[in-house]
């Protein structure tokens, strides 16, 4: 599905991304892992084509997506959520989720017809799905965190992904509603055949959903493979999980 | 209880001016509904789209020269030469704007600000063409004759005739404007002007929808532009001023930016402001100044903002089901 061969980014001299080999099959759902300013976030906006990586080389569904804009991979069938909630706070939860819809489906050109009968039946699916149908008419602005959240991932599926990459998909967010995500993320990945590839603090949902983890540390890749090898990996338990312990 | 169609009731109390049979009340009437679609075509930058542009007054002088230029030297027909100033604005707009919109935020507005003191600059010094800093004086009035003909119209000045078919035209580009902006098109707009970063990654290629909205309006601009310089009797190289740029920018937060209707209620704000209190004092500058602070402060969301929120509000208060303190958020803004 997603392949990354040596990639690497440095700012500034600091060295964010260094050399990074990474792959996830179809339907997977993997985790990168690594403590705060490891590279996680800026490996994402790496595969994302928000920043252009310095060398290697990014492949999705077997096409070079190396330095492409985040538009075009976006419409290859990616889809993102980010780690700061990331959404459009003026419209309403509707117009939040119906606006992907549009743009994703190439319609965003069309500049006669009236938007606000587009894809209302999708839209109003995937907010029941999301249980998010009785907010629908809010301003997105001025929901709490854990449903902009939602909503957020709402404007991600509105864009019908094959592989989905969610920036600490619970930050911010309370035990409970924590437990919530967790459980919709795997029905609806379940249901689509998503490929999932997250970023998380959280451990517990780390483990817990994770088929392969990934671990970064200064910008290198010191470990990859089942949750249980992770675990197991002398190099993980001293840079990272040692440092909880 | 039906809504009443506010539109249609002022469109026809326009198209009444001419009736109260001033020469004046028509003159105010065409300045403000002209300059109202300069305002509004802004508008499509600044509230919708989230660009705040400083040199929109580029486009109002280009379609200004070249509707004159056209009627004038050319001896062409209003109504193709008015499309021509809307053609020669745009294509001006897809020029400057390609490299406008590759930066953000202050340099865009700078570079938007610096290609309109180049187009000021072009108009104040190329004498063969534009008349330099005596402009294009005499600018004609279009052939109406056939307006003198018709009943209620016969008894009609030049002046009024012009009023009307100005009046219709913008009417026109409001309606086309309206439908921009409901479109799947107009919903990126808003998508990209509450947040860019993520509008890429629904898919959107920012810049260039950033782009086409630059294009649209600065062809709407200079259909204003191009009645301006009719209505003035003259075009002059002001018209691509930045001072006459910061006019629209004023009218706008006036109005108010989050409606739709906001930047027209503006410009009529304005020019009555203008006429009343110039005629009480010289200090028009300071008293629109202190205006505008005033509103900033207490009504950030302009008149129009301000009248959509209380009548929100009043609604509620009747059906008395929900607190009245929701009721601010019941106003969506250009949504």
């Amino acid at each position: 599905m997603l392949e990354v061969y040596g990639v690497s980014k440095r700012f500034d001299g600091f060295t964010a991304v260094d050399q990074v080999n990474f792959a996830i099959g179809r339907g997977e759902i993997a985790a990168v892992i690594g403590p705060n300013g490891a590279g996680k976030s800026t490996f994402f906006n790496l595969i994302t084509g928000h920043l252009r990586p310095d060398a290697g080389r990014i492949v999705l569904k077997e096409r070079d997506i190396t330095g492409a804009p985040p538009h075009r991979i976006c419409l290859m069938g990616m889809g993102r959520s980010f780690q700061r909630t990331n959404i459009f706070p003026k419209l309403t939860v509707f117009e939040n989720v119906q606006a992907a819809f549009i743009t994703h489906r190439r319609r965003g050109a069309n500049f006669w017809g009236l938007s606000e009968r587009l894809y209302r039946t999708e839209t109003q699916a995937l907010l029941a799905s999301l249980g998010l149908t009785d907010k629908g008419d809010t301003l997105s602005g001025a929901l709490s965190h854990g449903n902009q959240k939602q909503v957020e991932l709402g404007i991600a599926l509105a864009c019908d992904p094959e592989i989905l990459l969610l920036d600490e998909p619970t930050a911010g967010m309370s035990a409970a509603e924590t437990r919530e995500t967790i459980r919709l993320l795997e029905r609806i990945a379940a249901e689509r055949g998503l490929t999932l590839l997250f970023t998380e603090h959280d451990m517990e949902v780390v483990f817990s959903i994770a088929q392969k983890i990934a671990v970064l540390h200064q910008g290198r890749l010191i470990a990859e493979g089942s949750p249980e090898a992770v675990q197991q990996n002398a190099d993980v338990r001293r840079v990272y999980l040692g440092e909880r312990h | 209880m039906r809504r009443i169609p506010w539109t249609v009731v002022v469109f026809i109390a326009g198209l009444a001016v001419p009736l109260l049979g001033s020469r004046f009340y028509t003159f105010v009437a065409s300045d403000i509904v002209i300059v109202s679609l300069f305002a509004m075509s802004l508008n499509l930058l600044l509230g919708y789209t989230g660009l705040v542009s400083f040199g929109h007054a580029a486009y109002f002088g280009i379609g200004a020269y070249t509707c004159a230029l056209l009627m004038k030297s050319a001896n062409a027909p209003f109504l193709p030469s008015l499309l021509g100033a809307g053609l020669m604005a745009g294509a001006f707009a897809l020029l400057f704007g390609f490299f406008c919109v590759r930066l953000t935020r202050i340099y865009f507005a700078m570079l938007t600000l610096a290609f309109a003191q180049i187009v000021w600059a072009i108009c104040f010094k190329w004498n063969d063409v534009t008349g330099g800093e005596q402009g294009l004086p005499n600018v004609p009035y279009p052939d109406m004759a056939w307006m003198g003909a018709l009943p209620i119209l016969g008894q009609f000045r030049v002046g009024d005739h012009f009023y009307l078919s100005a009046l219709s035209i913008v009417a026109l580009c409001f309606a086309a404007l309206r439908r921009i902006v409901d479109s799947p098109f107009g919903r990126v707009l808003t998508v990209i002007r509450d947040n860019p970063e993520r509008a890429q990654f629904i898919g959107v290629n920012v810049r260039a929808y950033q782009l086409a909205a630059f294009v649209l309006a600065g062809f709407f601009a200079g259909i204003s532009g191009g009645l301006f310089g009719i209505f003035n009797r003259g075009v002059f190289p002001d018209f691509a001023f930045w001072t006459k740029s910061a006019e629209p920018l004023i009218m706008t937060i006036l109005g108010g930016m989050g409606s739709f209707w906001g930047p027209a209620v503006g410009a009529a704000a304005f020019i009555v402001l203008n006429q009343q209190i110039t005629s009480f004092t010289e200090y028009w500058p300071l008293t629109m100044g202190t205006v505008l602070i005033v509103l900033l402060f207490v009504f950030p969301g302009g008149i129009a903002g301000t009248l959509m929120s209380l009548v929100a509000r009043l609604r509620l208060r009747t059906k008395a089901e929900i607190p009245s303190a929701d009721a601010p958020e019941l106003v969506k803004p250009n949504a």
